[in-house]
């Protein structure tokens, strides 16, 4: 440990290796960053770029799936830090976690933490919690996109044009979204602030638990975790 | 219609019949967003609690409702659907057509606000709880003497906390069913988001977390990029992956028709509840 040297916060420098979409969503929030890419050559990569990967840079991958410790034996070193965004970095609203690899300090984790911060919230975690992580926050913005356009259809069905009931149901989730994140309050608790008693909302809840909509929605994830641990390899 | 004056834009003052939640979140989201400064904006309350809430970000209170409406060009009722009648019926003879209305109550309708307001230049309003945090989906339709600049003015006022539609009256069962109760189905997917995350392997505050972010980052997409859902699904759903996966075991669940069971549900509970 005695060779890593803390980054100097006011003036170190960033590169991207990689300028895709991802990359991109990051860049725009930030100002620096060390973001290797989701690709396939990754490996390759880092194995050029080996001799220059002195312990005295923190290396950083959003590739998924790519585990730290075959990134730390590729780059030689192990100040590295494993982060997995999700899509929504694009809009500033990302839901990111990072893990620290062996020789990555508590003030890497935090420098990066802060870069992330830029397009979204971050959480701190032991890597072998990604692959679940991958199947709730990497997966469930498609799980949502499908609740969008069910809302749409609801509202057709029960008489909405459709521009106006798409309109209503993507402004309603985010609405709702808004609430649990700013009101810190459980989400059992905003439902019970708003069913009142016989009323609207209660019947529709009713349908959703007949339906088992909650245990659907369990299954996704544990389904997607279980899809991304049959893909990496051990 | 000659009788029907605009309201000046510059320097009308808003009042709040009913200071309750609801209007404190539409009087803090038109401060805070500059539409109208607190001393253009004035309520009433016996309760101390709901003066000072009002008091506290620059409104005006007053000592009695009457005041409040003789003071105001644009009146909002915001008063439980329970007692908006007697509300409006004590105060008719104050409501001259030189004030535009507005009603929020839910399930009351423009026909029977304008018989006991005894003029017709109302607007009816159907905001949602997320006014709270600024991110209304809100619809509003205009009574029979209710000009386009007066929707437009309301329209500029809830715009301040979310995003507003204009709609036909006949359409707000369905309405209150998809934007009025959606949070409530939106709060059960996040919980259960949470739950599935529990189930594999995340500790409880990590997943809680995450499926909430999830959530607002994907209908952050939506709105934002103005990117159909389907194609916003495809986009993120690589061959083999991990995304189809957890798309699959939705589809097989019958996901969407559930939603759609609840959204038409909820519209016909609405059209149960309102008298004909």
């Amino acid at each position: 440990m005695a060779a890593v040297l803390p980054i100097p916060i006011d003036t170190y420098k960033l590169g991207f290796i990689g300028a895709g979409k991802m990359a991109e969503s990051i860049a725009k929030g930030i100002v620096h960053s060390g973001v290797l890419p989701p690709s396939r050559i990754l490996k390759d990569v880092i194995l050029q770029l080996r001799p220059l990967l002195s312990k005295k840079k923190l290396l950083v991958s959003i590739a998924a799936g790519v585990k730290l410790k075959d990134l730390e034996e590729w780059a030689g070193q192990s100040r590295f830090i494993r982060v997995v965004p999700n899509t929504p970095a694009t809009v500033g609203k990302a839901a990111t976690v990072l893990s620290l690899g062996e020789a990555a300090t508590e003030e890497d984790g935090a420098l990066i933490a802060s870069l992330f911060g830029a397009v979204g919230k971050i959480w701190r975690a032991d890597e072998k919690l990604f692959d679940a992580i991958t199947g709730l926050s990497g997966s469930g913005p498609a799980y949502i996109y499908l609740a969008i356009e069910a809302l749409a259809d609801g509202g057709v069905a029960a008489g909405l044009p459709r521009e106006l009931a798409l309109g209503l149901a993507s402004q309603t989730v985010l609405g709702a979204a808004s609430m649990a994140t700013e009101t810190g309050k459980h989400p059992g608790q905003l439902k019970d602030d708003v069913t009142s008693p016989g009323g609207t909302t209660i019947a529709g809840i009713h349908e959703l638990e007949k339906g088992g909509f909650r245990g659907i929605l369990m299954n996704a994830v544990v389904a997607a975790t279980k899809r991304g641990q049959e893909l990496s390899p051990k």
